[in-house]
């Protein structure tokens, strides 16, 4: 079953100039690795990327430049073009989770230490980008996505399963990305448990837009 | 693998194959002319001659360790480089640096540029872009492995990438002076200066809808100039 849901532009192109932070990127780079259709996107945004360092008007490097330049491959000449190593799959298999996502779990699905949740399981990684909240979700075949705050951003990308939301079926390597203006429920559908990457604004930033949100009503 | 190379100044001189373009004040006055309505130079053909030219330079240094090969990518790319550095380094003296880390990452990570996916600008724009990103956020990017065995590949593979990636590379520049002002400033900011679209929004003084939709009237354009091209 090929991907229907994917990536916006806006959001491939803030991955793409760099300006994305770590937690939404690992979910669009996951994204990426599963989707050859926003893959293309993808690529055409770079190919600008560098059309438009074609047209930057040349800022001259220091007089001294190239010299130090010199300098430095004569002292690094003995390090060699590092090889691009293959990715080594786990068991010989295909793995669930697909690089960079592997890598920040540590493992592929059935090496994870999942924390129970009521009604759910999760698994946090850590990112150092101190905006974002990154966590698989485990969810039980049929029943709704746990903590579902509709508030604030949210990536939901699926790697094993389905997650139904409403008319929409989210199968793996489609991505959900809601804002506040969504309301919805997603639910796992019932023939298996649904495993998900999802990506939310972190809690303390949440818990600033709520103060501000609620401050009005309270009249203070 | 170790390989020794020795370096010779005097004879990086004599042995560019490639004539850099001519400053600015040298064109021929039509083509000044198109740089001040459009807001740069857009001729096709010499977009593809540069980048043969400039993709035949990195093969070089791939292969030979060509150092005269190397010092025509740095005379043509540093100061750009530099000057994708200087928009958020207010001090030049940084700019320069991430310019030479750039220079020495393409030197070291030469063998890792295909000549089947076309194109050296934009090979070196992720290059230094990932630079950036580590020196002003001091954060990861994440990106995807094509190596993985859970990456899924495209169907089709084009019968000469080589070409197709040359060429794209030069309608590229012939659709983006075609895009209407507005739509290429966003793109610049955003590429540039790496604001957050929201941020953009409020220096434009416009709503984030408008900057989300140039967007994507601006990659529909360049989508299209590359899919007619058959
Ligand atoms: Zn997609």
């Amino acid at each position: 079953m090929s991907i229907v849901h994917h990536l916006d532009d806006d959001v491939l192109l803030e991955y793409a100039t760099g300006t994305l932070a770590e937690g939404w990127s690992i979910a669009v780079a996951t994204h990426l690795a599963l989707c050859p259709h926003c893959r293309e996107r993808y690529e055409l945004m770079e190919l600008t990327g560098g059309a438009l360092l074609d047209t930057l008007e040349p800022v001259p490097a220091s007089p001294d430049s190239w010299t130090a330049l010199m300098a430095r491959l004569q002292d690094e000449t003995g390090a060699q073009p590092a090889a691009a190593t293959p990715a080594v799959p786990p068991n010989g298999g295909q793995p669930v989770l697909p690089e960079p996502l592997r890598s920040y779990v540590g493992s592929d699905v059935d090496g994870i230490a999942w924390k129970s949740l009521p009604g759910a399981a999760q698994f946090l990684i850590p990112t150092s980008d101190g905006e974002t909240m990154v966590r698989l979700l485990r969810i039980p075949a049929g029943k709704p996505v746990p903590e579902h705050t509709h508030r604030g951003r949210e990536f939901t990308l699926v790697l094993s399963g389905a997650f139904s939301d409403g008319e929409d079926v989210f199968r793996r390597g489609d991505i959900e990305v809601a804002d506040s203006s969504l309301m919805h429920t997603p639910v796992a559908t019932p023939d298996a448990d649904c495993i998900c990457l999802a990506v939310t604004d972190a809690p303390l930033k949440f818990k600033s837009w709520m103060v501000r949100m609620v401050q009005p009503m309270l009249g203070i | 693998m170790t390989t020794t190379v020795s370096i010779d100044v005097a004879s990086c001189k004599t042995l560019a194959p490639y004539v850099l373009r001519p400053p600015r004040d040298a064109r021929p006055r039509a083509a000044r002319k198109t740089v001040r309505k459009k807001e740069m130079a857009v001729e096709p053909n010499d977009k593809q001659a540069l980048n043969i030219t400039m993709s035949a330079h990195l093969t070089a240094v791939a292969e030979r360790r060509d150092v005269a090969a190397f010092e025509e990518l740095f005379r043509y790319y540093g100061p750009r480089v530099r000057a994708y550095m200087a928009r958020l380094a207010r001090d030049g003296q940084l700019a320069e640096e991430l310019m030479q880390e750039t220079m020495m990452a393409v030197w070291n990570k030469s063998a890792q540029y295909s000549p089947d996916k076309g194109n050296v600008s934009t090979w070196i724009f992720t290059i230094a872009r990932n630079l950036r990103i580590d020196a002003y956020r001091k954060a990861n990017r994440p990106g995807f492995d094509p190596n993985d065995p859970a990456f899924v590949p495209a169907d089709t593979a084009p019968a000469d990438q080589t070409l197709e990636g040359m060429e794209d590379a030069a309608r590229l520049h012939e659709a983006m002076a075609q895009l209407p002002s507005e739509q290429l400033q966003l793109l610049k900011l955003s590429f540039f200066d790496e604001a957050s679209h929201g941020t953009i929004a409020e220096t434009l003084g416009i709503p984030l809808g408008t900057v989300k939709s140039r967007i994507r009237l601006a990659f529909a354009k360049l989508r299209s100039t590359l899919e007619d091209k058959q």
